[in-house]
């Protein structure tokens, strides 16, 4: 047995010896822990695996063990996905410090900081927000104006952030803001970690079409932060927030395989709200679209599983580059599908003349709308693939 | 399963390019054209094809093959699609050697696979019998009288028929039209009495035949596999022939979106070159996309058959479905994004555009396709 198979083997049996049962059923949006100061276990099962998966650094099975990382290689870390899913083990914990921030710090970020933030986000006592976008500036991020004006000891920062996920519940921001006013849009942006208890920092929630309001807007009046928050070096934020993007991206293009709504499946909801005749469906329009769509979730999938092999060969190919694009269409193309299988039990909104899967799966088409738009538009998508890919000369 | 080249697959698609590139480019395939060649390929070319083993890559060891499976073949297949080679490889090789392989006797593997293998000898399957592709849509009987039987019908879109040198015939030996019990699968020389052969030109400049039997009467001996039985090897010979057709509308999506965008870097207008357009840069962009989507879905496809045959209906008609759409898009691009002169005939696009709308039509269109996968996804 090789020391993969090995390590699979312990895997597995410590994952039974210490999931909980209620943790391996299907979860609701209510059931994510997502930490910080703020943050509530959902459950009393919920603490223990959380803390049982935080103690053995699995929170972040591939950081470093010197910050309390699990210290994982790859392929060992994709080898705990496969068990956790075999079960499937639910994520203890979620965010945006896991995901993106800590990535950059790790890569970018000095000794202290490491020290400041890794170790806090493997054990979830911080909850991150970021802030890139600004009313100004959407698909043309480098244009954003919020800017920090050194002051000998600190920063000072004035202006706003939008789309700051969850700002309302978040402890600590990343943004990007304008350290030098002359230079050229991406050349004076600097990477800035900002305490959101600091005076002078205020969040208030944007409702959507969907219902929901998990998107906000921070606003920052004369906000000092200490210049050790910096990371990267002074107006070169511009790098760090690019490599970070590509985390976001890929983050975005996943989403889609681990939602915690209670949403249909489309070849499922078919057999619930479509009428069948001999074993097939007899809306010809919907049977080929609801094959399309299936086709292209396998090819979307396979093509996720050729990037695991690539990396793991070191084969570099444009497979990474169009996953976002194609991983956030397919996820639209699902919505209004499903919207289309169900027919009016797809238009419910609230109360009880609707189930709750049937209504939640109606706010998830609202709110698949945004996933085209944020982490860099599919048109943003389409300009990176034309530029990065096909070398196409830039206008 | 392999989603990744190995080493050796990666040496193999280099040989290949290098060699195709130097001795059967798209101009090849035009001479033979302009001159009207009866032939349709060159018999030079195909020797030193088989030279090099491609015509063995997919059989086993002991007859002769090199075993490489279908991944290997993939990457060949990929590149006689970009150069638009034409030869009796996938009729012969693909084809006809699969069915040998997976449904022929001892003898009948003894007997042909080498000299398949050696290129000597050359296979084609005669199957259609309309103009849409519908494998169970067969008339052509076959009558068994004690060691013999008696062949009579007519194929059409017999792909290399017009050189083969022996057919594999599927013919009604029992059942119904559209009943896929009681098909025969069975070998008839081109050449036997009462086989009449004629050539059909296409737009693509390659090879295909309509075929008529008229009482041809064969050993009992030619017979592939179990008299009513053929189903079970006709249906994953044709998985494999669509996987392997993928193979080459890949390389044909490839050719000519790689041609494309070049062009798009060296065309000016308006004081630009035109690939500065964002209009064309995001189709372009969508284009890339969908041939990385079509990427994942063919090497799955193509490992499929070698290492879970099982899976391989909904993998070869996933495949089929997504490279029909795949080249149909580029091909049509890749005319429009070349403006005026891609309709001409100078340009080497349109042969292209041509082949792409034959490969769309091999053992079945996208329809076909979708219906099959939904109803193997049982909807």
């Amino acid at each position: 047995m090789d020391d993969l198979e090995q390590f699979r083997l312990e895997t597995r049996q410590w994952l039974e010896a210490n999931c909980p049962e209620s943790q391996r059923q299907p979860m609701r949006q209510e059931d994510q822990y997502w930490g910080g100061r703020r943050g509530k276990f959902p459950s009393e099962d919920a603490r223990l695996w959380f803390e049982r998966m935080r103690d053995r650094g699995w929170t972040a099975p591939e950081w470093p063990t010197q910050y309390g990382g699990g210290g994982l290689s790859p392929q060992q870390g994709r080898v705990l996905k496969e068990e956790m899913k075999r079960i499937n083990a639910r994520t203890p914990v979620y965010g945006i410090g896991l995901w993106m921030l800590g990535p950059a710090v790790l890569e970018y970020g000095n000794e202290a900081q490491k020290q400041q933030h890794i170790r806090a986000i493997v054990n979830g006592e911080t909850r991150w927000a970021q802030g890139y976008s600004e009313p100004g500036a959407g698909s043309d991020l480098a244009s954003l104006q919020c800017k920090a004006e050194d002051k000998g000891d600190h920063f000072l920062v004035n202006g706003s952030k939008i789309w700051t996920t969850a700002a309302d519940k978040c402890d600590w921001i990343f943004c990007l803001v304008r350290t030098d006013p002359d230079a050229k849009k991406q050349e004076g942006i600097s990477f800035l970690l900002i305490d959101m208890d600091d005076p002078g920092v205020s969040t208030s929630p944007i409702p959507l079409i969907s219902g929901e309001s998990e998107f906000c807007q921070t606003f920052f009046d004369n906000v000092k932060v200490p210049k050790e928050n910096l990371v990267g070096e002074l107006n070169k934020g511009w790098s760090v927030a690019k490599a970070l993007l590509v985390h976001e991206r890929k983050l975005m293009a996943e989403m889609g395989s681990d939602s915690p709504r209670r949403v249909l499946v489309p070849n499922v909801a078919a057999r619930e709200y479509l009428e069948f005749e001999n074993g097939k469906i007899t809306d010809n329009r919907l049977r080929s679209e609801l094959t399309d769509y299936d086709m292209q979730m396998q090819a979307v999938a396979l093509t996720h599983f050729r990037t695991f092999e690539e990396k793991a060969a070191g084969v570099r190919s444009a497979a990474p580059l169009v996953m976002k694009y194609v991983g956030t269409e397919a996820e639209k193309t699902k919505s209004e599908l499903l919207l289309a299988i169900m027919g009016s039990r797809g238009l419910g909104w609230e109360g009880d003349a609707f189930t709750a899967e049937e209504i939640d799966t109606t706010r998830l088409w609202a709110m698949s709308k945004a996933m085209t738009i944020a982490g860099g538009s599919s048109e943003i998508q389409l300009n990176l693939i034309a530029k990065n890919v096909l070398e196409l000369p830039q206008s | 399963m392999a989603l990744v080249l190995t080493e050796e697959q990666r040496l193999l698609q280099d040989t290949a390019k290098d060699f195709l590139t130097s001795n059967a480019p798209v101009a090849a395939l035009r001479k033979l054209r302009d001159e009207k060649d009866p032939l349709g390929y060159s018999p030079e070319l195909w020797r030193r094809m088989t030279e090099m083993g491609w015509a063995s890559i997919i059989l086993p060891e002991a007859y002769g093959g090199l075993d490489f499976g279908f991944m290997g073949l993939g990457v060949v297949l990929e590149e006689c699609g970009r150069t638009l080679a034409a030869s009796p490889l996938y009729a012969s090789a693909v084809l006809g050697a699969s069915a040998i392989i997976l449904g022929g006797s001892e003898a009948q593997k003894q007997a042909l696979l080498p000299a398949i293998a050696a290129g000597e000898f050359t296979l084609a399957l005669a199957l259609e019998e309309s103009n849409h592709h519908r494998p169970t849509h067969i008339t052509t009987t076959l009558a068994v009288q004690g060691d013999s039987a008696i062949l009579k019908g007519s194929k059409c879109f017999v792909l290399d028929g017009h050189s083969a040198d022996q057919l594999i015939v599927v013919a009604r030996s029992s059942g119904a039209d559209r009943d896929s019990e009681g098909l025969t699968l069975v070998l008839v020389d081109r050449t036997a009495t009462g086989v009449s052969c004629q050539r059909t030109i296409m737009m693509d400049s390659r090879n295909a035949a309509d075929v008529q039997f008229d009482d041809v009467i064969v050993p009992a001996s030619s017979i592939i596999g179990q008299l009513d039985q053929g189903w079970a090897v006709l249906e994953p010979v044709l998985d494999r022939g669509r996987v392997a057709i993928a193979a080459e509308m890949m390389g044909i999506a490839l050719e000519a979106f790689d041609r494309t965008s070049e062009y798009l870097k060296e065309r000016e207008q308006f004081g630009a070159v035109i690939g500065s357009f964002q209009a064309l840069q995001h189709r372009s962009a969508h284009i890339q996309s969908e041939i990385e989507l079509c990427r994942s879905v063919l090497l799955q496809a193509l490992s499929t058959v070698d290492d879970a045959p099982q899976e391989l209906p909904l993998l070869a008609s996933l495949a089929k479905t997504r490279l029909n759409e795949l080249v149909k898009l580029v091909t049509n691009e890749a005319v429009q994004m070349h403006g005026g002169i891609g309709v001409t005939d100078e340009l080497d696009i349109g042969f292209f555009l041509k082949r792409a709308r034959v490969a769309m039509q091999i053992f079945g269109d996208s329809g076909y396709h979708k219906d099959r996968y939904a109803t193997l996804c049982g909807y």
